[in-house]
């Protein structure tokens, strides 16, 4: 009885110690496998992300990507928690605000001794803002954003209004025009939902309120340029001017609104133009007008949002350097160039290229303004806090529930600020 | 002697399930106990020991207190209107149509979706431009504009509870069918030859079979709703202005947008508590009505 329970023991371990060299061989000889994660909303679609990591693949047999999408509201969360219960991504997206905190609680790896000197001189510096803290690059910027104002030029002749606005001022006069002409009842779309882009949007109008978020890292939002910014919003929604369904809309919505012909003007990224003006996909093609989004007069020209993001390499990734190429293959200048009817190019030369602006030129004038121009949200390990405090403060303003004032003030004691 | 060897033999088989409960639900209990006493973060740091700091930061914040009775609000009638709607349609199901075991079955189907597919076909069906509901009370006359159904906070509350009842009240009518199958027809007809109304045949004749059962599914709904997430974060995700904000979504905001696993396993703990007090609560009663029943 022991004897054979011996022999099958010691036949159980040369069973098992044949299948560790199994495994041994075949890792020496398999290729590296790395996992991504994007998001399926706004700029590069999900087919043009697949399309170009197929391209990747093919030139480089050895690296498998996996990829996995999920929209921007998981985004953040998605890759914290990855993170917290031990890696899972290898490569991941990350918006411009959340380098403080990544960098602070160590999500990302510290890019900054593989980043070339023509990548830094090749890349517009304004893109770099999106990846840094504290002098430090965690990442490569890839998608190269800010909010357009976007208006139908058909409702525009058909009011008589013969440039788009250059102010905010002008805005709301001219979206008062066109609802009294009785062409639409409510003429501008905005995405208000109690998420992230309310605070995009917010920002936008902070900037060309001269306002600040933070001053010396305290909340500096419930005064001057901040408070005129959710002002002007309470007054656009209060007057009828907005579309009341604005503080329940996310970006895809404010698109389908504009697609639709029942807005406008509406404050969208750059990936609505070309969307918009794809008959298959629109009623509105061939009638879209885009242009920085306005200023206000005597404070600034035009407004922007720094709505980028950039692709970086998590810090428990195991392939560091395999994940540095897939990264230096998706914000490389040629690929960036091939797709650049979703997403602008990083790279300043981009913008001189035919095959980029070509059929496109209306975006890229406005963007040659509003890409100088961007105004970032505050860099801060403690942003999530402080935006969805912000966030609930701009929706109780627009419903009544508080004053702009109060609700601010609230904001900024509730910010962890 | 032979009582204590199936004694020992009855924990013996049910070691290895043991085993797993106390890997699986047993180790992490203690861990999060253990953890809501820190000011761990989610990522980095492991915290050091601050009392009952989480505890009492979380209880004295108005932003707990709110979404408390927000909670309280959805979980209350939700639960009570699911429980009325599925007792109703177990009693019609119970009677004797054509096509009944047709309607049966497709009274299943809400509770057998995903919560994820029923909440974004429910924000479809309240989508403020091109949704069902503005078409339809629009071409009924009922309304004269669209409505922002889940952007008013009043309204927005009320369509989640319909959404959840939709999906639910299968569950409630289900266990009531199955209830209602024990009533004996002589007691049934006995009442009827007595002269009873239908009022009053269901209050002294049907309800006492359906009250231990329906205790059952009131204890599972109440509960499930106290915790809910997932309708709620793909609707409206809290808005607007946080007025549809539940527990379980501050717990996620706390543990992982803001990372502070500390607050997050201190606030998680709080609701876990809720739950169990509530859970005995009604066992209490449950018993109580098996022993007057008895």
């Amino acid at each position: 009885m022991l004897k054979s329970t011996r022999r099958a023991l010691v036949g159980a371990n040369i069973i098992g110690t044949a299948l560790i060299g199994v495994s041994f061989a075949a890792e020496a000889h398999a290729e590296t496998t790395l996992s991504a994660l994007f998001m399926a909303q706004a700029a590069y679609s999900e087919a043009d992300v697949r399309a170009m990591t197929d391209a990747f693949t093919k030139a480089n047999p050895d690296i498998k990507v996996n990829l996995e999408f999920v929209p921007y509201e998981g985004l953040h969360d998605k890759t914290v928690l990855a993170q917290g219960s031990g890696g899972g991504y290898d490569v991941a997206l990350f918006d411009v605000i959340w380098p403080a905190e990544y960098a602070t609680n160590k999500v990302l790896s510290d890019v900054s001794g593989r980043i070339t000197d023509d990548m830094k001189k090749g890349v517009l510096p304004g893109a770099w803002t999106t990846v840094q803290y504290e002098n430090k690059y965690y990442g490569v910027p890839w998608i190269l954003d800010t909010k357009y104002l976007f208006y139908n030029k058909e409702i525009l002749a058909k009011a008589g209004i013969a440039t788009p606005p250059k102010t905010w001022e002008e805005l709301s006069a001219d979206a008062k025009i066109i609802k009294d002409k009785g062409l639409l009842a409510t003429p501008i779309a905005w995405s208000w939902s109690q998420a992230e882009a309310a605070i995009c949007d917010y920002a936008t109008l902070v900037s060309a309120f001269g306002g600040k978020f933070l001053d010396g890292g305290k909340p500096a939002f419930q005064t001057g340029g901040g408070l005129d910014a959710l002002k002007y919003m309470v007054a656009s929604y209060t007057s009828g001017i907005s579309n009341p369904n604005s503080k329940e809309f996310l970006e895809e919505d404010v698109r389908k609104v504009f697609e639709n012909g029942d807005a406008a003007f509406a404050l969208n990224w750059t990936y609505m133009y070309n969307l918009a003006n794809d008959p298959k996909e629109s009623k509105v093609a061939g009638k879209v007008g885009v242009v920085p989004a306005p200023g206000v007069a005597g404070k600034s020209e035009l407004s922007a949002v720094n709505g980028s993001m950039g692709l970086g390499i998590t810090a428990s990734s195991t392939h560091q350097d395999e994940a540095w190429k897939y990264i230096t293959f998706m914000t490389s200048q040629a690929v960036q160039n091939q797709y650049a009817k979703l997403s602008l190019p990083i790279w300043a030369s981009s913008y001189d290229d035919p095959a980029v602006t070509a059929g496109q030129e209306e975006l890229i004038g406005a963007a040659k303004h509003s890409l100088a121009a961007m105004f970032p949200r505050p860099s801060t390990p403690k942003y999530q806090e402080m935006s969805t405090a912000l966030q609930q403060a701009i929706q109780e303003s627009l419903l009544g529930q508080a004053k702009p004032e109060d609700a601010l003030k609230t904001a900024a004691e509730n910010s962890g600020l | 002697m032979s009582g204590t060897w199936m004694t020992t033999r009855a924990w013996l088989l049910m070691l290895p399930l043991l085993a797993v409960m106390v890997a699986v639900i047993g180790w992490p209990l203690i861990d999060t106990i253990g953890l809501s006493f820190t000011d761990a973060k989610l990522v980095g740091t492991s915290g050091s020991f601050v009392g009952v700091d989480n505890y009492v930061k979380m209880v004295s914040s108005t932003n707990f207190q709110r979404t408390l009775w927000t909670t309280a609000q959805f979980a209350v009638v939700s639960v009570a209107a699911e429980m009325v709607i599925g007792v109703l349609a177990a009693l019609l199901l119970n009677q004797q149509f054509r096509g009944r075991t047709v309607l049966r079955a497709l009274m299943i189907l809400p509770w057998a979706l995903p919560t994820v597919v029923n909440a974004t076909l429910w924000r479809l069906i309240y989508n403020p431009e091109y949704g069902a509901l503005n078409a339809a009370l629009m071409q009924l006359g009922l309304m004269d504009a669209y409505r922002s159904w889940l952007g008013e906070p009043g309204t927005a509350m009320i369509a989640l509870i319909v959404a959840d009842c939709w999906k639910n009240f299968p569950l409630v009518a289900l266990i009531a069918l199955a209830a209602l199958q024990s009533v004996p027809r002589d007691i049934v007809a006995a009442s009827l030859v007595d002269g009873a109304g239908p009022l009053n045949r269901f209050r002294f004749v049907t309800l006492p079979y359906l009250a231990g059962p329906l205790m059952v599914a009131l204890v599972l709904r109440t509960i499930e709703a106290f915790k809910v997430f997932d309708i709620i974060w793909v609707m409206t995700r809290g808005g607007p202005a946080n007025s549809t904000r539940s527990l379980s979504i501050l717990v996620y905001q706390e543990a992982f947008s803001f990372q502070r696993a500390g607050s997050g396993a201190s606030l998680a703990l709080m609701i876990t508590l809720l739950v169990m007090l509530l859970a005995a609560a009604y066992a209490g009663i449950v018993r109580k009505t098996a022993g007057s029943a008895a």
